[in-house]
């Protein structure tokens, strides 16, 4: 397989949790610059898999290899893969005991050992490019769902991540403050930041994304560009997915 | 009160407890020997803050790697936490100090002060622990996540959010420390309980007694106003102005 080039790649990843099979063989590629956004029922493995991105889960078997280098292998430094990808969680994760400020200086002071100034020049230019250098003197519990996700979102961007991996990033958000989040996701991928995204956003996701997946049972069922997904499922179980969630209102 | 003011006994009492001229007399000696409580305390307390923390941070270690680390930091909590304090310290007070090896200090101010570290970090080992447990398996997702390591995880994002739920139970702990420096009186040291029982057989009335127990009381509750007054400020800056 040619790995050379590609951002990420998965090859027949396994992962179980006791007897629970949650990832039962992912293949996946994602190229440089390219946005994926990976879309299923809940339970169907999406989070896990970026979990195991940056080894926060360890697989059972199969392969992953992130810029050319396969991070499942013995003996990798995970603190320095992890510096190298960005993950937001869908309940944002902010440390509530440190202001916006210190959330984002936090990593690349002490996992890449910058100097406090340019720490925090970092910070603030990130801050003010999304309309939030008014919030870093902030404490999280006082800013609202929308603008903690943003700020965790550019708390793994002052790492300078070749690749993000987002985990449902605006479930946990009111109706009103979506926008908000997605705009900045817009905007990365404007910019060609390469993304996993998992996501229930299906308007979004046909929007930003180069490529969808939809996870079943484990194993990605069909995979395609947005249009034929959204438009032209073949298989009888995302037809059926897209279905509910047209039901739903939410496409 | 009242009950107490008219009970058959109370001018008795008075005089055996409640001696103005005594009290007088003997407050300065004893608050010149309380400086000793003091001085125990606070060494100890700082030990006991870096020596239990330790402790509970090897409890928590995880993997099979570390099975026999955490085995001996468990042997060591329950151990000092099950022998009374007061055999502890006769233990080390006396039997350390007996034993006159080359090096090691033989004063039983040293060894009371050691005692009271050791039993009260196994304590104060697992309040850290339920702190520690206390907060959310994501946070240290999201720290390790970042690229921090184990001990940078626990050092910037676990350890300050668990210190700061269990500052009023470490102040109980220390309240009982500070109670118990009087213990070290039983190796023959001049604190300020000895002090007020060498008052007490001079005189047969139980007056400096009461003057100890103010003097601890003098600086157990402005401690505790302190502690709570920190606990409030941090919660303040941390959550949203208009609450409460």
């Amino acid at each position: 397989m040619s790995d050379n080039g590609a951002a990420l790649v998965l090859e027949d990843v396994h992962k179980s949790f006791a007897k629970l099979q949650v990832l039962s063989g992912i293949d996946l590629v994602l190229a440089e610059h390219e946005v994926v956004c990976l879309i299923g029922a809940s339970g169907s493995g999406k989070s896990t898999l970026l979990r195991c991105v940056n080894l926060l889960e360890p697989i059972d078997s199969g392969r992953i290899v992130v810029h050319g280098e396969e991070v499942t292998a013995a003996g990798v430094n995970v603190n320095e893969l992890r510096r190298g990808i960005g993950i937001v969680f869908q309940s944002f994760n902010l440390f509530p005991h440190m202001s916006v400020l210190e959330n984002i200086t936090l990593a690349p002071r002490k996992a890449l050992g910058l100097p406090k100034a340019d720490a925090q020049a970092r910070a603030d230019e990130l801050l003010a490019r999304f309309g939030l250098a008014d919030k870093r003197d902030e404490y999280p519990d006082r800013l609202s769902g929308g603008q903690q996700q943003r700020v965790a979102i550019v708390r793994a961007l002052a790492m300078q991540p070749g690749l993000m991996l987002l985990d449902e990033v605006t479930s946990a958000l009111d109706p009103e403050l979506v926008a908000e989040v997605l705009s900045v996701i817009r905007e990365l991928a404007a910019e060609g930041m390469t993304m996993l995204i998992a996501t229930h956003e299906m308007g979004f996701a046909r929007d930003v994304a180069n490529r969808v997946c939809f996870l079943d049972a484990g194993v990605i069922l069909e995979e395609g560009t947005p249009e034929e997904i959204f438009g032209a499922p073949r298989e009888p179980r995302t037809q059926q997915f897209l279905q509910r969630i047209v039901e739903a209102g939410r496409l | 009160m009242l009950v107490v003011v008219n009970a058959a006994g109370w001018p008795d009492v008075k005089q055996a407890f409640f001696d103005r001229d005594l009290f007088q007399e003997s407050f300065p000696d004893i608050a010149r020997a309380f400086l000793l409580n003091v001085k125990i305390f606070l060494i100890a307390e700082a030990v006991i803050l870096v020596f239990a923390l330790f402790i509970a941070v090897l409890r928590g270690l995880p993997g099979p790697v570390f099975f026999p680390v955490r085995v001996l930091a468990t042997i060591y909590a329950d151990l000092f936490r099950g022998i009374p304090t007061i055999l502890v310290i006769y233990i080390l007070g006396f039997g350390v100090t007996a034993l006159q090896l080359p090096g090691v200090p033989v004063s039983e101010l040293f060894w009371g002060t050691v005692a009271l570290v050791l039993v009260y970090s196994a304590y104060v080992s697992e309040v850290y622990r339920a702190g520690i447990e206390s907060v959310h398996p994501s946070q240290e997702a999201a720290a390790r996540s970042l690229g921090l390591n184990r001990f940078q995880a626990l050092r910037h994002v676990i350890i300050p959010q668990a210190v700061r739920r269990i500052v009023p139970p470490l102040l109980n702990d220390f309240i009982g420390l500070q109670k118990d420096t009087a213990l070290v009186a039983l190796l023959g040291v001049v604190e300020a309980f000895r002090q007020s029982q060498i008052d007490v057989s001079a005189t047969f009335n139980y007056t400096p007694y009461i003057c100890t127990a103010i003097l601890f009381v003098a600086i157990t509750v402005p401690l505790a106003r302190f502690t709570d007054w920190l606990v409030a400020r941090d919660r303040r800056r941390q959550l949203a102005g208009g609450l409460r």
